[in-house]
């Protein structure tokens, strides 16, 4: 932007405010479940989450305990704290408004008296202290009081601890570390000679073989589901961890050995040489020499896999069984919560956020090697 | 024995196996099929040689066959049986894919999710990288757009379900409705033919930042002389972007555009989170797990279906390998 040294600050400006938009439009969708997955579930309906910091306005039922009445002055008078009753959770807030039917339940301003239609009155004041009058016995029942007020908000971990607990978030979390670490382990040594040889041996068809991983590294999933789970089954591991494992660890190979032999390739021939003019063997000069210098490009590797197998839906719906004890928390979310927690959004953003969390950390601190290794995938 | 026990096993099984096999395998080689001794040891050093790339490539390539290659040709073969997959029908099963109004549907939609995801995608990607590129906080802004990539489609299904609820108390785009006046709240996942723009909105979430880091890495290898000796001439910030900055990247965007067109095409976590498929956002991926399962005569033929929307991508790619190699 240099050449333009009048317009420079006001384009500065708008190149900031653009950016600034931007950066805001793509973090407001996770904002929004993050700050839900700490609501109180019952605020969570009667507010958006953009307003969680404000008090939340919500109406609520109560029935004076016709047990506490006295009489006083020839009247039955009940008092108390609209508060302290049974429908009520949390801190005591600021009552708005105040009604005797369901049909109008703020219908009167708080310090008003309402005329029950039995005869009698109903107040109730700001802070959340009434008054029952009645001229006489309330038998066995006192009447309905219904009451709006602003209720502080409610941050808790309830909704975690509902989703790992009662809804066995917490074995889908297991499950899916279970078919992660080995599944993002086992490629990567298998891939590393692989690409090793692609790299730096001369044999016929090396271009060849270049090329046709070059093409799988495009074939789409879809088409080995069924032909691999029937192989599966035939040799007898069916849908279990150690089918998925190797399902994983097949269709990440082209992934991995496309990126490790264009790293390899590119590491200076003079060192390799060197090494082979001393008397190393081909295998030492991979074990101590190219698989050290290695590491960005099997750590980018290692990211991106851990990641998709992570992140899978499809390979872990196919290949592993369907019963509860073996789902991963993507299966559990798709194929349970959505269906029958469709509604409870708290539930719904905990288990989200339980699943998303460990990719999060992993992207926020290894975030350098996931940049290195896409450029190496993609640029030339 | 708990699967996360059985897991830490496998690791060392997997990991242990792969270091005895090309350790011994090649000790094997060395030592025993072609010694380095004997009436001609050179010959035997120049055969061991010529064998070794084969034992480096073994592993990999058996996985590679059996878990790519063999399917390829499975599939096929299997899409040309009926459901059971005892007789055998020809092309039976493409003639009642065509046939069927669904698949029509998520071929259409298919199709549509190709034209505008990459696109989008690679467009809002290059816009961020450009601007982002003179930031002082540039390297921030980046993080925050990359971000999504690390999220699950499931999640962020999850996260835009969110968005888009039908209620102006939670759904962000009935909430802005509202306050703009309108008066009742819409299912925007129920919209026809819109709804899969809104299902698409999710991908471009995830993929724009995938775009913008490989763009941004190319827009910074571009050689400052271009630029500067344009702005001697005289263009404006506007020019220097399309006319010298764009045309110079142009291989790149090609890669980023058909990298994210193969992953439109296989993806199909999205809709069926968000729609299950139901009201016409039917696409490919996710008819075919309609079939999984129940038919796999269709499943493989629709999975192949897939396949050949992706061979001109892959075609093109193995091109451009071999010409980098060359």
């Amino acid at each position: 932007m240099q050449g333009v040294a009048g317009h420079k600050s006001r384009l500065t400006w708008a190149v900031n405010l653009t950016v600034l938009a931007l950066v805001v439009l793509w973090l407001i969708p996770t904002a929004g479940l993050l700050v839900s997955s700490f609501r109180d579930r019952d605020q969570i309906s009667a507010t958006g989450w953009w307003q969680a910091p404000f008090a939340v306005e919500q109406t609520y039922r109560m029935r004076a305990d016709a047990g506490a009445a006295v009489q006083e002055g020839g009247q039955y008078v009940i008092v108390g704290n609209v508060f302290d009753s049974d429908g009520y959770a949390g801190a005591a807030g600021r009552v708005t408004g105040f009604g005797i039917t369901g049909r109008d339940p703020a219908g009167f301003a708080p310090g008003a008296v309402a005329d029950l239609r039995r005869g009698g009155t109903v107040s109730v004041q700001p802070d959340g202290a009434f008054r029952v009058t009645a001229p006489e016995d309330f038998g066995r029942r006192g009447p309905n009081i219904y009451f709006q007020a602003a209720t502080p908000p409610r941050f808790s971990l309830d909704n975690y601890a509902r989703v790992l607990g009662a809804d066995a978030m917490g074995q889908a979390f297991i499950n899916t570390l279970t078919v992660t670490i080995p599944a993002t382990v086992i490629p990567i040594l298998i891939a590393a000679f692989a690409a090793y040889a692609l790299a730096w041996m001369e044999f016929p068809g090396r271009g060849l073989l270049i090329a046709a991983v070059v093409g799988l590294l495009v074939v789409p999933l879809q088409l080995a589901l069924v032909p691999l789970l029937k192989l599966h089954q035939t040799v007898g591991i069916g849908q279990s961890f150690v089918g998925i494992w190797m399902a994983h660890t097949g269709f990440g190979l082209p992934l991995a050995v496309y990126l490790l032999r264009n790293y390899m390739a590119g590491l200076p021939r003079d060192i390799i040489e060197c090494a082979k003019v001393d008397g190393a063997t081909d295998f030492q000069v991979f074990t101590r020499i190219v698989l050290p210098l290695s590491f960005p490009a099997l750590a980018s590797f290692a990211i991106f896999q851990f990641l998709w197998v992570w992140n899978d839906l499809l390979v872990a719906k196919v290949f592993l069984p369907s019963s509860d004890e073996a789902k991963v928390m993507t299966v559990k979310i798709a194929d349970d919560l959505l269906g029958s927690r469709g509604g409870d959004w708290g539930i719904l953003a905990a288990a989200a956020f339980t699943s998303i969390a460990v990719p999060l950390l992993v992207f926020f601190t290894l975030q350098r090697y996931l940049v290195r290794g896409l450029l190496a995938g993609s640029v030339k | 024995m708990s699967p996360l026990v059985q897991g830490l096993v496998t690791i060392l099984i997997g990991v242990g196996g792969c270091v005895g096999y090309f350790y011994l395998s090649n000790l094997v080689l060395d030592r025993v099929i072609f010694p380095a001794r004997g009436p001609d040891p050179g010959r035997n050093i120049s055969r061991a040689n010529a064998v070794r790339p084969w034992l480096f490539l073994f592993p990999a390539m058996a996985a590679l066959g059996l878990y790519l290659v063999y399917p390829v040709v499975g599939s096929f073969w299997r899409s040309l049986f009926d459901r059971d997959g005892d007789e055998f029908i020809g092309a039976g099963n493409y003639a009642s894919l065509a046939a069927d109004e669904t698949f029509r549907t998520a071929v259409f939609n298919n199709l549509l999710w190709v034209l505008v995801v990459p696109a989008a995608a690679t467009f809002i990607g290059l816009v961020s990288a450009q601007l982002t590129d003179r930031l002082r906080w540039g390297n921030l802004a980046k993080s925050m757009i990359f971000m999504p990539m690390a999220i699950s489609f499931v999640g962020a299904s999850l996260i835009w379900k969110f968005v888009y609820a039908n209620e102006a108390d939670i759904g962000l785009i009935n909430a802005i409705r509202a306050a703009l006046g309108a008066d009742n709240p819409v299912d925007v996942l129920q919209i026809p033919f819109w709804n899969n723009f809104f299902l698409m909105m999710v991908l471009i979430w995830i993929q724009t930042g995938f775009a913008m880091v490989i763009l941004s890495a190319a827009l910074r290898g571009i050689p400052e002389e271009t630029v500067e000796a344009a702005i001697i001439d005289g263009a404006n910030p506007f020019q220097i972007f399309f006319r010298i900055k764009v045309p110079q990247i142009m291989g790149t965007i090609v890669v980023v555009w058909t990298t994210i067109t193969i992953l439109v095409l296989k993806v199909f976590d999205i809709v069926y989170t968000m729609t299950g498929g139901n009201f016409g956002t039917q696409i490919l991926p996710s008819y075919m797990m309609g079939y999984m399962f129940r038919d796999d005569g269709r499943a493989t033929a629709v999975a192949f279906v897939i396949m050949v929307l992706v061979l001109p991508v892959m075609v093109w790619n193995i091109r451009q390998a071999r010409k980098e190699l060359r």
